[in-house]
């Protein structure tokens, strides 16, 4: 019997007050530890609406939402923060690296806000793990003065090196030519292999989902389609 | 270092010129703060200073004789009449030496000195002058008036015979040390005084009329036999003495004045001018703090997407909030240090600009440390207070919306 790492239930999100759009009408979702599965769906589906909610980024405005079999409608800013920083790891499509700071301190800020401790205590395991990523030489440099892609793997090195249960990863590889996209997925099939890592990816590329073990697909904030391989 | 710290430097460090211009503009605040502070309370230092250079902070008097008395004029009509002592006799403490040991024992008054003071004539040759004569005890008068390091030859000793006056006295009667001169009550009692020494106290009016013999001589030319008219007293706390004088008067019974009733126009000017002061500190600290204030709030728009992804990625609110809370402390802290600095570096500046002919400055500054202390607090408070709003508004950004704002 697999571990759940995830589970939603009935959970809709709606925006707007006097025009209310329904994003999320319902959803029910379980992930299991060691899934790599798929999000597709055509834009504005709700794709990354609901990576915010699964990542306590947004709260729902119904359902229930368990991470690590802990309910989160009870937490507050704070406790969902270190929920958040602890079981989660974000890979966004616009990287979102921190401007000006360098590699290894963009991987080493969450490790050290999350432990409340001294910057340079991190530095050794963000160097560790910006070497498993391939950029072991790229250490001291700022976002700017890396590639598309190297930018994409120091994201994938900040999302991964506390070791979360759950990546969510919004088009990782949206912005990538085919051939960095390929690379940077294959980083992300390694590390699920290799630290059994949950991930929920969101992807048009049909190319790459069927690399995946489950593909989930949402149509106007509905599940349609929920296939395992 | 601490990620907070870390996260507030950079984040300082990239703001650039708006960084600088904040770090400036409060800089410049506190050194005008200290500047002015250091300015005015010198210049009343030095007010004070010259005021009391000649004068004791309280003296105890006899209580005038003039009474009042009420007395009919008419059916419902009231009149007083005003009984006066006459006024060649003057009025003496009386039993002093057990005033004095009462003064003594009160807290806060440092020294006593009785006086025998008069009004009277020097005469030598055909010079004739009107003088203050004044009985004095040297080595407690020296407490209140410090006599000895204001002599320009001779000594305050007053032994028999003895009398030390003023240098414009000595020029105009045209006498210096060892000469003889006849000094005259208003009672007619006259007596021959050696010069023993000269001062120059730095007041005209003293260094003119001042005549210093011994307690016991003043008393024959004043016709006090073995009175005084006053007992003059130093205490502790100069800005205490109208307190002392109060409490002086409840326990003898006697009249106290201190220099604070004496020199009343004096302490109302330095009043303005302290609040004058007080009321520009504090708009140079509005303007300071709402410099810093906006430079912040700027900051914080402009560093919505680093916010959002801080928080995404396990910064809590509270430890954005403090981000920008030490940044305010920073600029503060920043700002006491060179502030501090240039305030001191212009004040003794100033200082240097006017010199008295003996090379003291014209207008003495007062950089007491109290003064430091207080203005870095009051930048550091500032700093922290107007970094307050900023703060909140960073840690009140929704982490989803400030991710999508790409
Ligand atoms: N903060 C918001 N306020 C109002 N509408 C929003 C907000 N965020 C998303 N939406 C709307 O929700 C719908 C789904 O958006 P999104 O989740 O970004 O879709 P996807 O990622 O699948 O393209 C869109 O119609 C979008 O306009
Ligand atoms: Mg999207």
């Amino acid at each position: 019997m697999s571990e759940p790492i995830l589970e939603l239930r009935g959970i809709t999100k709606n925006f707007g007050t006097e025009v209310v759009t329904e994003v999320l009408r319902g959803l029910d979702l379980r992930l299991d530890r060691g899934e790599l599965a798929a999000l597709m769906g055509p834009s504005g589906s709700g794709k990354s609406t609901l990576l915010n909610v699964l990542g306590l980024l947004d709260r729902p405005n119904s359902g229930e939402l368990t991470i690590l079999g802990q309910d989160t409608k009870s937490l507050d800013d704070a406790a969902l923060t270190r929920l958040r920083g602890r079981a989660l790891g974000f890979i966004f499509q616009f990287h979102h690296l921190i401007p000006g700071f360098n590699a290894w301190e963009n991987v080493a800020l969450p490790q050290a806000a999350l432990a409340g401790r001294m910057m340079d205590e991190h530095q050794a395991t963000a160097r560790r793990m910006l070497e498993e990523v391939g950029l072991g030489d790229r250490l001291d440099h700022l976002p700017n003065q890396l590639s598309g892609g190297q930018q994409q793997r120091v994201a994938i090195a900040r999302a991964l090196v506390h070791h979360p249960a759950l990546v969510l990863a919004d088009e990782p590889t949206g912005n990538l030519d085919s051939h960095s996209a390929d690379e940077i997925f294959e980083l992300m099939r390694r590390f699920h292999r290799e630290l059994q890592t949950t991930f929920l990816v969101v992807t048009h590329d049909s190319r790459l989902a069927d690399r995946c073990d489950r593909i989930i697909e949402l149509v106007d904030g509905r599940i349609v389609q929920d296939r395992r391989r | 270092m601490r990620y907070e710290l870390f996260v507030a430097l950079r984040f300082l460090r990239q703001g650039g010129a708006q960084t600088v211009l904040i770090f400036g503009g409060a800089a410049f605040g506190v050194g005008v703060i200290v500047f002015l502070t250091a300015l005015l309370d010198g210049l009343q230092n030095n007010l004070i200073d010259r005021t009391l250079g000649s004068q004791a902070h309280v003296v105890v008097r006899a209580p005038d004789l003039t009474t009042k008395r009420p007395f009919r004029l008419g059916p419902g009509e009231k009149g007083a009449a005003v009984v006066e002592r006459p006024a060649q006799r003057l009025q003496g403490v009386d039993e002093w030496p057990k005033v004095m040991r009462t003064v003594e024992a009160i807290p806060g008054v440092t020294a006593t000195s009785p006086v025998a003071n008069g009004p009277g004539f020097i005469r030598r040759g055909q010079a004739e002058k009107s003088i203050n004569v004044f009985g004095v005890v040297p080595e407690r008068f020296d407490r209140i008036v410090p006599i000895t390091p204001k002599l320009i030859e001779g000594h305050f000793r007053l032994e028999g015979g003895e009398v030390v006056i003023g240098q414009v006295l000595a020029d105009d009667l045209g006498v210096g040390l060892g000469d003889k001169i006849r000094l005259t009550g208003t009672q007619g009692v006259s007596e021959v005084f050696a010069v023993a020494g000269v001062f120059d106290l730095g007041n005209r009016q003293v260094n003119q009329r001042w005549a210093l013999v011994s307690l016991r001589a003043a008393q024959a030319l004043l016709q006090l036999p073995g009175g005084i008219t006053n007992l003059d007293i130093r205490v502790e706390e100069i800005f205490e003495a109208q307190a002392l004088a109060d409490q002086i008067e409840r326990r003898t019974g006697l009249k106290a004045d201190s220099w604070m009733v004496l020199n009343n126009d004096l302490l109302v000017g330095l009043k303005g001018q302290s609040s004058s002061g007080t009321m520009i500190s504090i708009f140079v600290v509005i303007a300071v703090a709402l410099g810093i204030a906006s430079v912040l709030i700027v900051s914080v728009v402009q560093k919505q997407r680093e916010i959002g992804i801080m928080r995404a990625t396990g910064t809590t609110a509270q430890l954005i909030q403090r981000i920008f809370l030490i940044q305010g402390a920073i600029v503060g802290g920043f700002a006491s240090v060179l502030g501090s600095l240039l305030g001191a570096g212009l004040a003794k500046l100033f200082e240097g600009l006017a010199q008295n002919p003996n090379g003291s400055p014209t207008f003495p500054v007062s950089l007491s440390p109290g003064l430091f202390v207080t203005a870095s607090l009051v930048a550091v408070v500032v700093g922290l207070a107007s970094a307050w709003g900023p703060a909140r508004r960073a840690a009140r950004l929704d982490p989803a919306q400030a991710i999508r704002s790409v």
